[in-house]
């Protein structure tokens, strides 16, 4: 995984509460296999005039010229600004592959959505919620000064303006201190791997039915 | 010391190790995988040179891209084929068992999981997908992850968690005649909001929810997800436990009957305390109809489009105003003069058997409206199609002018073939009323089974209780 310390970088405004993962990736693109490649399709029905299929050449298609990461400079943005709730619905991580892809190495809004929040961190795509004043004060600052570049100072969880504002946010230690080493969740969690053998051990005593393929008695 | 929530029992009984900082490893009962979500998973095992640690708590299914008609012709698209392909080949490869799209088991991961008693209570049971929560009507604890985490299970047979808030919802009265399941639960998520149980774990409570069968249970914990927690559930009672007694997978026997001593002991302890308590009035629920983009912009049959000018908070009324438009609605129009193209009955939130013949006992013997172009039911399995089927109500429902498809996720989000047109509006027994969930431009309209058939027959939403 790619780790996150810091990182400065342009911000796009995208002022829209309860932000769904449908929007942020339609369903027709997660009949791919892979992880990649979904940048050109991120936000595609609000992106595109033309609707999108699978293996189109993206390129060549028609621009909303209304939409904010279709307008100079926020297609070169890599922080995303939205407002409340940001990446409820489906668990589809293709939103937050979507989201690196295009660029964007964290998001900022006032709350996330549970399975949205935890699918970022596990592609070093920081979620930051701050509070909605200080949101409010982010979009102003944008509106005012487009192409305004924020800092993200995750080791002293901070949110650094160019008029001299502070953000702080909290983050979980533990999410905190993978994000910073890019630590694999897996090989972490296989160091428990004893563990893990002595729960079941033990389970198949209090809940045998729970255990049939383990214990070699299907049906019983 | 206080008691144990329902939640807090379910944690307890599955952490293997917890840091200092709370974070738990929790163990993982029950593993459901579909052709969507899995792919990169399997793909990282195999880069890592990783094995799943547990293949007999996993069960596969195509479920999303699968075809609702002449599926003896193959997967007509490409990639769609490809993706289910994708699913038959890994299963093969890592030993997981599937039931391909051939099968007569096949059918909605949702709906297969408890009716083959894969899935069970005092279980901890992941998918990658969000409407997992419908395990938990069954007392189980089930939420839904990304992609990376199923990887994770898959390799660890365990999850990284914290404990969640617990939030009580309690639902007290009887329902009214003709108000559902998907009634209370959307009701609730009108009340609470689509991020009202963002950070909780949610029990639904109160004699309304206890009077409600297991597949209505099932219907109110899938939707919980709309409404931001990730974990809904019901405590088991004999209903769940009679529920167990003839599915292929469950115990039997003494088996059984130890099991179910142990699951009714999955319930709320009298004094448990749970940081936030919701309370409807089952008797004031009425039949719901969503009209805007969010599952939270609901009201009874009976009501209006709600005007965004009447809204104080302005990021609200520009949300509702970017609905309206995207819906086609003006503000204050009757839902009952809402006009609608098409009928979708299925999706893992209402496609049991009990939806079916719901809706079927809302059209028996009258004929879906002309302006319908299109009325299909689609059940959430092979089993569950065959019991409807002994049942005549796929002739009840043929003879009224719906369509009777082969069982998957079809058009609740539109990954198949079968999907809304730009601007046609449906009613929809679907969890999702999203800006083209069903298809680009598309506008749905979230109701129960009996809603959505009496719909059709009328053209326009109707008060089933009148209809």
């Amino acid at each position: 995984m790619q780790a996150f310390t810091t990182h400065k970088g342009i911000v796009a405004p995208l002022d829209r509460s309860n932000v769904d993962t449908d929007a942020i990736i339609p369903k027709q693109y997660l009949k791919s296999v892979k992880r990649t490649g979904f940048g050109p399709t991120a936000f595609d029905d609000w992106r595109y005039l033309d609707p999108g299929e699978p293996g189109m050449d993206h390129s060549q298609r028609r621009k909303n010229p209304d939409f904010v990461l279709n307008q100079e400079p926020f297609d070169r943005a890599t922080i995303l600004l939205a407002r409340e709730n940001f990446g409820c619905g489906s668990s589809r991580e293709h939103a937050v592959w979507a989201l690196t892809d295009f660029g964007f190495r964290a998001v900022i809004a006032p709350s996330f959505a549970d399975i949205f929040f935890n699918n970022s961190f596990k592609n070093g795509l920081l979620p930051i919620a701050l509070k909605e004043e200080e949101v409010d004060a982010i979009f102003k600052a944008v509106a005012a000064n487009p192409g305004l570049e924020l800092e993200i100072d995750l080791p002293n969880q901070v949110v650094k303006a160019p008029d001299g504002s502070e953000y702080a946010f909290e983050i979980d230690s533990f999410r905190k201190h993978c994000l910073i080493e890019g630590l694999d969740d897996i090989a972490l969690t296989l160091e428990h791997a004893d563990k893990i053998k002595a729960y079941e051990t033990a389970q198949m005593e209090k809940t045998p039915w729970l255990f049939n393929d383990l214990r070699g008695n299907v049906g019983g | 010391m206080a008691g144990k929530t329902l939640y807090e029992k379910l944690f307890d009984a599955h952490v293997v190790h917890e840091q200092d900082d709370g974070t738990a490893l929790l163990y993982i009962d029950r593993h459901l995988v579909h052709e969507v979500t899995s792919p990169q998973a399997f793909e990282g095992l195999r880069l890592a040179g990783r094995k799943p640690w547990r293949t007999g708590a996993m069960l596969a299914v195509p479920d999303h891209n699968v075809p609702t008609t002449n599926r003896a012709g193959g997967i007509v698209d490409p990639v769609s084929r490809e993706q289910v392909s994708t699913l038959d080949r890994n299963c093969q490869e890592f030993g997981v068992q599937e039931f391909p799209m051939a099968d007569m088991r096949q059918g909605i991961v949702h709906i297969i999981g408890p009716e083959e008693g894969f899935t069970l209570p005092g279980a901890t049971v992941v998918c990658g997908d969000s409407h997992t929560s419908t395990h938990g009507a069954i007392g189980a604890l089930a939420f839904g992850i990304g992609t990376s985490e199923v990887e994770h299970v898959m390799a660890t047979q365990t999850l990284l968690q914290k404990r969640t808030k617990t939030m009580q919802v309690r639902v007290e009265g009887e329902l009214g005649p003709g108000v559902t399941a998907k009634d209370v639960v959307l009701a609730i998520i009108g009340k609470i909001g689509t991020a009202g149980g963002t950070g909780y774990a949610i029990e639904f409570a109160g004699s309304a929810i206890e009077s409600l069968s297991i597949e209505g249970r099932m219907s109110v914990c899938n939707m919980s997800i709309e409404a931001g927690a990730r974990a809904g559930m019901v405590a088991v009672d004999e209903k769940t436990v009679d529920y167990f007694r003839d599915k292929p997978f469950a115990p039997t026997g003494e088996m059984f009957e130890r099991a179910a001593e142990y699951w009714r002991t999955l319930k709320s302890d009298p004094d448990a305390v749970f940081d936030k308590v919701v309370t409807l009035d089952g008797t004031k629920i009425e039949p719901q109809v969503s009209w805007g983009t969010s599952p939270e912009m609901v009201v009874p049959v009976n009501a209006r489009v709600p005007d965004p000018a009447a809204e104080s908070d302005p990021v609200k009324a520009e949300g509702m105003r970017n609905a309206l438009k995207y819906m086609g609605l003006e503000a204050n129009t009757p839902i009952t003069d809402i006009q609608i193209d098409k009928v979708f009955i299925g999706s893992c939130t209402n496609a049991r058997i009990e939806d079916l013949r719901a809706a079927a006992a809302a059209i028996k013997g009258r004929h879906v409206a002309d302006n319908v172009t299109l009325a299909m039911v689609v059940p959430g399995s092979g089993l569950v199609r065959e019991q409807a089927e002994k049942e005549g109500l796929d002739k009840i429902f043929l003879e009224a002018g719906f369509e009777w498809r082969e069982p998957g996720c079809s058009m609740c989000l539109a990954m198949n073939a079968d999907r809304l047109e730009p601007g046609e509006r449906c009613a929809s027994t679907s969890n999702r009323n999203f800006e083209g969930r069903q298809g680009q431009g598309g506008r749905t309209h979230l109701v129960s089974p009996a809603m959505a058939a009496a719909a059709a027959v009328a053209g326009h939403f109707v008060d089933v209780r009148q209809a």
